[in-house]
């Protein structure tokens, strides 16, 4: 809090304030320690010099990968608190603060735009809602861009961050790893793409269902990814981790995702694939690393039909 | 006709109390081997108010206590079930990937007459197979070894029956970087896409993704006293609380027994159990176990694939809808 922020009314200082603003005009990479002015992080895709992978949320993510204009898709209401559950608060506080806090319904966003000329479904995990954790809300949002990509015949893109399953909804948070993936089947009959970008964090049963089952993988840089968290590994086998262990370089040294690719370079390779795998015309020589100023191309062929 | 049970839980102190003064008078009436009436009379009295203990206790468990029962050493395991229930067994190995892993045990055999693939955890008995089984925890070869059997039941037209039991898969380094997750993604997948029938028994615990790995089925059962959690009641206080110590109160708030998920409609039907658990009676439980698989396949007998996958994904995508109506 500044000396501004003090003397300013609430009322004055919410009509200055945006989401997704930092709070502060300099901010520190957590790698380097490095103060890095929020504008040039920003402009550099929250990526610090140091080449560090700020987590973003879903505005920045549709602003950094949409060519233009984006539409969002509002996700299905679900039952609130179906568990009455309680730890030292109850889980509806939790979700009023998690509200409060994001501006948002839950963990998921659905956005449609273009993604270097192609018509392409975003959906983004908010880690900064309850840790994006996946319970029937965020279940029913993947559903949703499912059913949306079917429906418009687009790809889905999925940008995942999660710490798991959401605790308070104890075994409906758990069905949610079946019933996305027959969201990600409904993909697969229609024929249609099907890419997860992984970003940090990523584990528990989302890295366990959805995250795991694209046509495509692809990770950001630094990013953790796992199955079950290097605390839970470290008090099973009462070991020291190796270094790097879970981390998107090492995911793709074991094979487990396609590339690891940096956030600025992101909305071109995503491009490429889609428009390859779509059989849409092919690139002009790349001027620039940053998509947004080229023009979308129109549509000149159809998706492939189902069959 | 039931084995009294070695192991006591803590809760069930006043039983083996009880019981053990039965077994006392018993063998004082043995060894003296003159007619005591009063003495025998004392023995029926206590024997009855240990069945009647027995029975209101068990009535009654908290969330906590069937996580207990549900994790007795006692309890007919895996091996157990298939010994007792499948003729003609002839266990497959192998994820022909990397290894095996037997954590996650399965094979031919038949039920009732019925040709199936069976699988399920199995947790072992005694130190050497707890550890040979990984206390149930399997690895990706596991899950990779459950995606081959339902290819194989796949091909040759046969039903699959996956008995669950385990605290969760495996978390450790050569797991993670065989990449656990994307086994425990595929064979969840695999489950669905599945176009025999799938019928799943819960007969312990249902541990996270490592029990939904194989437990995607048409049908979904489980034994009375069993627990189906996201987490295990220690794992959701240590993060909650930061103390596991919690896991009472983690237990009650997740709502893991099977009476809740019935409520929740998330399982289909409850299998009872004898009275004192499953572990009280292992045969009586077991045959209850392959009565309700058998009742499921005959109703899921005749369905074509895509009338099973069909109904498979129709009913997962109901959970938790339907509780929307009653919000």
């Amino acid at each position: 809090m500044n000396w501004l922020s003090r003397i300013t009314p609430p009322g004055v200082s919410k009509m200055f304030s945006k989401r997704d603003t930092p709070e502060n005009l300099w901010i520190k990479c957590p790698v380097s320690g490095e103060m890095v002015f929020h504008k040039d992080l920003e402009s550099s895709f929250y990526v610090t010099p140091a080449g560090h992978h700020m987590r973003i949320g879903p505005d920045l993510r549709f602003k950094y990968t949409f060519d233009g204009d984006w539409e969002t898709v509002e996700s299905p209401q679900v039952a609130r608190d179906p568990l009455k559950f309680r730890d030292d608060k109850p889980y509806t506080s939790r979700l009023t603060a998690a509200r409060k806090k994001t501006g948002r319904d839950d963990a998921m966003v659905i956005g449609v735009g273009r993604v270097d000329g192609v018509d392409t479904t975003i959906l983004v995990q908010d880690f900064s809602f309850m840790g994006g954790s996946l319970g029937m809300a965020a279940g029913e949002g993947f559903l949703k861009a499912c059913e949306v990509a079917v429906a418009k015949r687009t790809p889905l893109i999925v940008f995942t961050a999660a710490g798991g399953a959401r605790m308070q909804e104890g075994a409906l948070s758990l069905m949610q790893m079946p019933r996305t993936t027959l969201g990600v089947q409904m993909l697969k009959d229609a024929k249609l793409p099907y890419i997860v970008v992984l970003t940090d964090p990523t584990t528990g049963g989302v890295t366990a269902s959805y995250a795991m089952l694209g046509d495509i993988h692809i990770a950001e840089p630094g990013a953790l990814i796992g199955f079950a968290g290097p605390r839970v590994i470290e008090q099973t086998i009462r070991e020291k981790l190796p270094p790097g262990f879970q981390r998107a370089e090492y995911l793709l040294e074991k094979g487990m995702v396609d590339k690891v690719v940096d956030r600025r370079d992101l909305p071109r390779t995503l491009g490429n694939i889609l428009r390859t795998l779509l059989k849409r015309p092919e690139h002009r020589p790349a001027t620039g690393g940053v998509p947004a100023a080229r023009a979308p191309e129109a549509q000149t062929q159809p998706a492939p039909s189902q069959g | 006709m039931s084995n009294p049970a070695r192991t006591y839980l803590d809760f069930e102190r006043p039983i083996a109390e009880l019981d053990a003064k039965i077994e006392e008078l018993e063998s004082v009436l043995a060894k003296s081997g003159e007619d005591a009436p009063d003495a025998a009379e004392e023995v029926s009295r206590l024997r009855q108010k240990s069945a009647e203990q027995l029975r209101t206790l068990y009535g009654k468990l908290d969330p906590w206590r069937k996580t207990l029962v549900a994790r007795h050493p006692e309890r007919p395991h895996l091996r157990d079930y298939i010994g007792h229930l499948i003729s003609d067994f002839e266990e497959l190995s192998g994820d022909r990937r990397f290894g095996e892993d037997f954590a996650i045990i399965g094979g031919l055999g038949r039920l009732r007459g019925r040709p199936v693939v069976v699988m399920g955890h199995e947790k072992g008995h005694d130190t050497q197979s707890r550890i040979k089984h990984n206390f149930g925890m399997a690895r990706p070869e596991g899950y990779r070894k459950a995606i081959r059997l339902m290819d194989l039941a796949e091909r040759f037209d046969l039903p699959v029956v996956t008995l669950v039991d385990t605290a969760g898969a495996y978390p450790g380094i050569g797991a993670e970087e065989r990449g656990q997750s994307e086994a425990i993604a595929r064979s969840t997948e695999r489950c669905l896409t599945l176009g025999t029938p799938l019928v799943s028994v819960i007969t312990g615990e249902g541990g996270s993704g490592g029990a939904v790995a194989i437990a995607s089925a048409n049908s979904v059962l489980m034994l009375e006293h069993s627990i189906y959690s996201v987490i295990s009641p220690e794992g959701c206080a240590s993060i909650l609380w930061r103390d596991g110590a919690r896991a009472k109160d983690a237990a009650v708030a997740m709502k893991v027994t099977a009476q809740d998920l019935l409520g929740l409609k998330i399982i289909d039907k409850i299998i009872e159990e004898p009275v004192g658990g499953a572990h009280r009676n292992r045969p009586k439980t077991m045959d209850a176990v392959g009565d309700a698989i058998e009742t499921e396949l005959r109703h899921l007998d005749g369905l074509d694939p895509a009338t099973l996958r069909q109904r498979r994904r129709e009913r997962f995508l109901r959970i938790g809808r339907s509780l929307l109506d009653e919000d």
